[in-house]
């Protein structure tokens, strides 16, 4: 087969899942800013997506807290500056892993829910069935998911942060000899708002991609029930990808300036 | 035919991946009559009423309701035109996540805004008239036959009192006698509503108990359609051998 010919087919497929995706997530959120609106499905999925997360995120942020703070006073430690350890474990916490770690949880727990629920309603015809009862999917189903993960991932981030920060706290006053009073005040002194502002905008945005995600690939979901493990998998691999891909590019557009 | 035909499919097409499913159906049902399509499996049957629902689109050709070209609907306009519909889906598609009665009112809780204890006084009285006890009201889908779940979808398709119903293979999976309820279940309550009906169904027991009319759908366009008293001496090969289930005939086993 010629190559120019394939790589131009799987150009133009790929643009064409683009254009089919920017084109549902339009419809998501105009779905999301006319009536009418169905607030009875969006408390359930804010239970569902956010509170239920929390323990799970919070784990593996206190324990990726903790390694980082022992990494950071080794690596410090080559030229001699334990000391700034406290500052710049808050600054990758805060900046950085908290929502990422966040998001990338939330991708594999909440994309994958979201993508078999939806998909397995494509299966059971229960989505023409809401057609047929005069609801449209997009405000019933889609625009509850991508309001409660766009809401709900920055204030996980709040908490993954703190509980992040908390992590290097523990490792530093049980095994590294900080002063737990010191430790938090030169956290404290160092962050700017701006820090954790930006962390919980980059929350948002992964929290629109890991619903979208989860919302397309479950609705577009064809083929029974290998149809939707199918579906599953590309709802986690591709929010995953998108939350890397979308860090990179608003990190950069952060830290210009 | 003098009226208007309450619902009339013309030139249909639609293929999926390159494969042509249904290459020009015509077909029209006239206001208060029940229009039965039979065929085999995988010949299209259920597209073509999801185009007539509006839950697809064809690649070509038209639907009408009362003479109107509907076939472009989007948006309210879409949704105001299946208030008009009631459908009764192969599997019965219910909410997995609702109770019955929720169920049941679902486009009354969620479209026309009824308050809660209204709507499900309502959807009671929609499970006495399919059989069902009032105790079945907050049992959930998962927890039904399949018998119950297709009387449960069949009252969540006339709640609204609709103008068309559709039922796609409404027997299919159950035994002969709680087929034969749901038969007399459909021509009950498509005489009590007054509307028109198109069913689909492998079934001719079914077939002949709720169509007053039935039509034959294969290789993409409708070959036969006749009373429903005629199927058994319609003249045509291929009806011959569908209703005498022989596996020798026109129709070979490839769809
Ligand atoms: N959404 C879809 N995407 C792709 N192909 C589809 C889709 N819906 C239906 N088809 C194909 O169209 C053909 C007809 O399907 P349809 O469900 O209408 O058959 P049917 O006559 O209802 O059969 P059965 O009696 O088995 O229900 C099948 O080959 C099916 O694979
Ligand atoms: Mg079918």
């Amino acid at each position: 087969m010629n190559p120019v010919r394939a790589i131009g087919r799987s150009t133009l497929g790929m643009l064409r899942t683009a254009g089919a995706v920017a084109v549902f997530a339009a419809r998501g959120v105009a779905a999301l800013l006319t009536p009418p609106w169905f607030f009875g499905q969006w408390g359930g999925q804010l239970l569902a997506i956010g509170f239920f997360s929390l323990p799970v995120v919070g784990l593996v942020v206190l324990f990726t807290g903790a390694a980082l703070a022992l990494n950071i006073y080794v690596g410090g430690g080559r030229f001699n500056a334990e000391q700034i350890m406290p500052q710049v474990v808050a600054l990758g916490i805060v900046r950085e892993l908290g929502p990422v770690l966040a998001a990338v949880m939330l991708a594999g727990r909440v994309s994958a829910a979201i993508a078999a629920e939806i998909g397995a309603m494509r299966a059971t015809e229960q989505i023409d069935a809401l057609q047929t009862l005069s609801t449209d999917p997009f405000r019933y189903l889609i625009a509850p998911r991508l309001l409660a993960a766009v809401i709900t991932l920055p204030l996980l981030t709040v908490v993954a942060d703190i509980i992040g920060v908390s992590g290097g706290w523990l490792v530093a006053t049980a095994t590294l000899n900080f002063s737990g009073a010191l430790y938090v005040q030169n956290t404290w002194n160092f962050l700017t708002s701006w820090d954790i502002v930006s962390g919980l905008i980059k929350a948002a945005v992964f929290g629109f991609l890991v619903a979208l995600m989860g919302c397309y690939h479950g609705f577009n979901a064809s083929g029974g029930a290998r149809g939707v493990g199918r579906a599953t998998t590309h709802a986690v691999v591709s929010a995953a990808i998108l939350i890397f891909a979308a860090d990179y590019i608003m990190t950069s557009f952060f830290t210009r300036s | 035919m003098t009226a208007a035909p309450k619902l009339e499919l013309k030139g249909v097409r639609k293929t999926f991946n390159g494969k042509k499913v249904l290459d020009g159906v015509d077909l029209a049902v006239a206001p208060g009559r029940s229009l039965v399509i039979i065929g085999g499996s995988g010949q299209g049957k259920s597209v073509t009423i999801k185009i007539a629902a509006g839950l697809m689109r064809p690649d070509a050709g038209k639907v009408f309701i009362d003479g109107k070209d509907v076939t472009r609907l989007r948006g309210a306009a879409q949704r105001k035109r299946a208030a008009q519909f009631g459908f009764l889906f192969q599997g019965a598609a219910l909410f997995d996540s609702l109770p019955v009665w929720k169920n049941i009112a679902f486009r009354l809780i969620n479209a026309d805004k009824t308050p809660q204890d209204e709507a499900r006084e309502a959807a009671v009285v929609a499970l006495g008239r399919v059989g069902l006890s009032p105790s079945v009201a907050d049992l959930y889908p998962g927890e039904l036959s399949g018998g119950m779940q297709k009387r449960v979808g069949l009252a969540r398709a006339v709640a609204a009192r609709p103008e068309i119903l559709f039922f796609d293979e409404p027997t299919t999976g159950l035994d002969p006698i709680n087929a034969d309820v749901i038969n007399n279940l459909i021509v009950e309550e498509v005489k009590r509503l007054g509307c028109t009906a198109v069913s689909i169904t492998h079934d001719l027991v079914s077939a002949r108990k709720i169509g007053d009319e039935i039509a034959m759908l294969h290789n993409g366009k409708i070959i036969w359609r006749g009373p429903a008293a005629d199927i058994d001496h319609s003249g045509n090969a291929y009806v011959e051998q569908f209703v005498s289930g022989r596996a020798d005939g026109p129709m070979t086993n490839g769809g």
